[in-house]
């Protein structure tokens, strides 16, 4: 049997077993148990997500541009998945704190992420692009599912000192098969952490199928872990944004955690590296394309009596705005010094790492032009070959 | 002073360093209602509370892995990891996220986790229960790695780990566990020999024996059994594996120009190389020999009734310095 034969039955993606309140097509879908928690959502709330969603697929479709024309050494896509992003992080609050994967570039914009910030690792200059403490925002995490634990952690220490705060760990369907993901399931639910495990599952792992991973809907793992467990649909943003409350409302509660499957799609390839047609048909394509997040969300607001055609188009500029900046923004982000290259490794004095600086520093200075040292060779170069999974 | 064993001065330096810090936190499996399966944490749920002395789930990549989060929350957590043998399954958050974070972070995020663990042979244990995985550990950028070899410095050396911003591997001998010797609980950590500071235990003028952990006690008595036969051994307690105190090396070598480098980990990469190489850089003219290391072979840790065949003991380590010394030795007449 192979993975995708699992799914023969369509039990992985099947729409009707998940919470939706808005249907591909745009209609209200009312359901007695989430929408009290996006009641105050009206026409010009839902706008703002669809807003949200719209520039963030633009900036990305600039990254992925800005890769392709060299100034990126690598870029992973979001694309599809602005639904699940949007909706889950416009829950939090500024205080909470979100651990995650590589592909939040959606979650990184609801955070204040500048677009500078948000480039400067994908440009190969600096080891991370913005202070975690400022963003409520870790370094985004490239080994799969490590920051489950970091957040549970995390989650653990504002449980002890009395905080209403919560922290959420954004992972994929890949990382449920990691140890560090069981174990802080483990963890938060022995705790009562305060902590969200917002699952993607947008259906691939670079090239291998949901179905590799589990033989059922992921949601259904919380219950053995002693926690519920929330499977929305993913391209919604609405029931993404009312199954994040619910869960951020049980942990600020003392509930504990809550595990949430968003079933969605990643549109594009993994990373800026790989090659999609290797592993899948157009005709998936084409089926997800049918549930895009956006589309739903105009027709939705169409149908509430709002001119669409004008706001697509105010949010069509303001994207392209946004994404000129990004372009602009590029360029801006420094290169590194090459005596950096030793910052941070410790935060004291090591007198180990101190003897190499002095070294390397004698063997640059006997260059007199230091474009001219092989610390200057252009990290976006090097790195085009790496890639994260 | 008071008259402590090893595993009580390592005690009383976390109670105090609980005391001193309340985002100090311990975790760890067995801590908490048993103390520690060497009852190193005896007394202190008791006297701390669940919430500082923390019974965790049986998992060590998790404990690992959720001391990260608290440490991005700000706390300062000691993971006792149960046994040398288990570090493995946490293996990764130790070297891709406690090592790197500093790094990956451009300084805005502390791990001063310490990560205890009782390490080394001679105890008569299962296996997976008797090794000496500190060079991985002294590879990783990012990491401290220590040992502490008595008493007086296990209760020092811990609270300096403690109050460090660095995460630091801190290794324990447990075969001294059990040792006695004087501490004084009212020194200040301020006039403490830092933490990277090796220690000569033993001064002499023939040959430099360095080594770390329950060997220096070994090193020790073969200086004194050395002595007997007219041979005056230097012995240093390395204290810090990473980064090494070469100042306190080197000065030594550059006296006797001999150097014995013993440690229970294997050879391969070791330690010992390390050091080896990196004093025959630093003062090789002064050198009137290559090196010796006495190691553990580079095999799988024994069963108990073979681990005497493994550990480098008072003769294994007199026969290097005979090498060191140019005196007839076990391999006498051998081409290296």
């Amino acid at each position: 049997m192979t993975p995708s034969d699992r799914d023969a039955t369509g039990l992985l993606t099947r729409p009707d077993q998940f919470v939706q309140l808005v249907t591909p097509g745009g209609e209200r879908r009312h359901d007695a148990e989430y929408d009290p928690w996006v009641a105050d959502v009206d026409s010009t709330a839902l706008g703002r997500l669809y807003r949200d969603m719209a520039i963030v697929r633009r900036l990305d479709t600039e990254a992925t541009a800005l890769q392709r024309q060299g100034e990126l050494g690598l870029w992973p896509p979001l694309a599809g998945q602005e639904a699940a992003q949007i909706g889950s992080a416009r829950a939090l609050r500024d205080d909470d704190f979100v651990f995650t994967s590589y592909r939040e570039h959606g979650v990184a914009w609801c955070r204040g992420v500048g677009p500078a910030e948000l480039l400067t690792v994908w440009r190969g200059s600096a080891a991370s692009g913005w202070n975690p403490y400022e963003r409520g925002m870790a370094v985004p995490q490239i080994i799969i599912g490590a920051q489950a634990l970091h957040a549970t952690g995390y989650a653990m220490g504002l449980a002890w000192e009395g905080s209403d705060a919560a922290s959420v760990a954004y992972f994929g369907d890949g990382a449920t098969s990691e140890g560090d993901v069981n174990e802080a399931l483990v963890f938060a639910a022995s705790f009562d952490a305060p902590v969200v495990f917002f699952c993607q599952n947008n259906q691939w792992a670079i090239s291998e199928p949901v179905g590799l991973q589990s033989k059922q809907p992921l949601a259904r793992r919380a219950d053995g872990f002693g926690m519920p467990g929330i499977r929305v649909d993913g391209n919604d943003v609405l029931a993404v944004l009312a199954a994040t409350r619910v869960a951020l409302d049980r942990a600020r509660r003392g509930g504990g955690p809550t595990f949430i499957e968003a079933v969605t799609y990643r549109i594009g390839p993994h990373t800026t590296a790989d090659d999609p047609k290797r592993y899948r048909t157009d005709d998936e394509l084409v089926e997800w394309g049918t549930r895009d997040p956006l589309t739903r969300v105009l027709a939705l607001l169409a149908a509430s009596g709002v001119d669409t055609d004008a706001l697509e188009g105010e949010v069509a500029d303001e994207a392209g705005r946004a994404a000129a900046e990004l372009r602009t923004a590029v360029t801006t982000i420094p290169d590194p010094e090459p005596m950096s290259v030793f910052d941070h490794v410790y935060a004291e004095p090591n007198s180990h790492l101190a003897r190499q600086r002095d070294h390397y520093a004698r063997y640059l200075a006997m260059f007199d032009d230091a474009d001219q040292t092989p610390a200057s060779t252009s990290a976006a170069a090097t790195q085009a070959e790496g890639g994260a999974r | 002073m008071t008259t402590l064993t090893l595993a009580k001065a390592l005690n009383a330096g976390l109670r105090r360093a609980l005391a001193g810090d309340d985002k100090v936190v311990l975790m760890g499996e067995d801590i908490g209602t048993l103390g520690g399966v060497f009852r190193v944490t005896d007394g202190l749920k008791a006297e701390f509370g669940a919430h500082r002395v923390v019974d965790t789930p049986l998992s060590e990549a998790g404990i690992l892995g959720t001391a990260v989060g608290l440490a991005y929350r700000g706390f300062r957590p000691v993971v006792e990891i149960q046994f040398d043998g288990f570090i493995y399954p946490g293996f990764d958050q130790i070297v891709a996220q406690v090592a790197k974070l500093h790094y990956r972070s451009r300084g805005n995020v502390r791990m001063p986790l310490t990560i205890r663990v009782p390490f080394g042979g001679g105890i008569g244990a299962a296996e997976h229960h008797s090794e000496s995985p500190e060079a991985y550990f002294a590879h990783t950028a990012g990491l401290r790695v220590v040992a502490c070899s008595d008493p007086a410095d296990a209760y020092v050396m811990i609270q300096q780990a403690i109050a460090g911003d660095d995460p630091v591997l801190f290794f324990e001998p447990k075969r001294r566990y059990h040792v006695r010797g004087d501490v004084d609980e009212t020194a200040s950590l301020a006039d403490a020999r830092p933490l990277g500071v090796a220690s000569l235990v033993a001064s002499g003028s023939d040959v430099t024996l360095v080594t770390y952990g329950a060997l220096v006690q070994t090193a020790r008595d073969a200086a004194i059994a050395a002595a007997e036969d007219g041979v005056s051994i230097e012995v240093i307690d390395l204290r810090s594996l990473a980064p090494v105190d070469y100042p306190t090396v080197e000065a030594s070598v550059r006296r006797t120009g001999r150097l014995v480098i013993a440690h229970e980990a294997g050879q391969q990469g070791g330690v010992g190389a390390e050091l080896a190489a990196s004093i025959t850089e630093r003062c090789f003219e002064f050198l009137e020999a290559a090196p010796v290391r006495v190691t553990g072979h580079d095999i799988p840790y024994p069963p108990a009734k073979l681990e005497r065949h493994h550990l480098p003991d008072l003769d294994r380590i007199l026969d290097g310095v005979d090498r060191a010394l140019g005196r007839p030795n076990s391999l006498s007449g051998v081409e290296a």
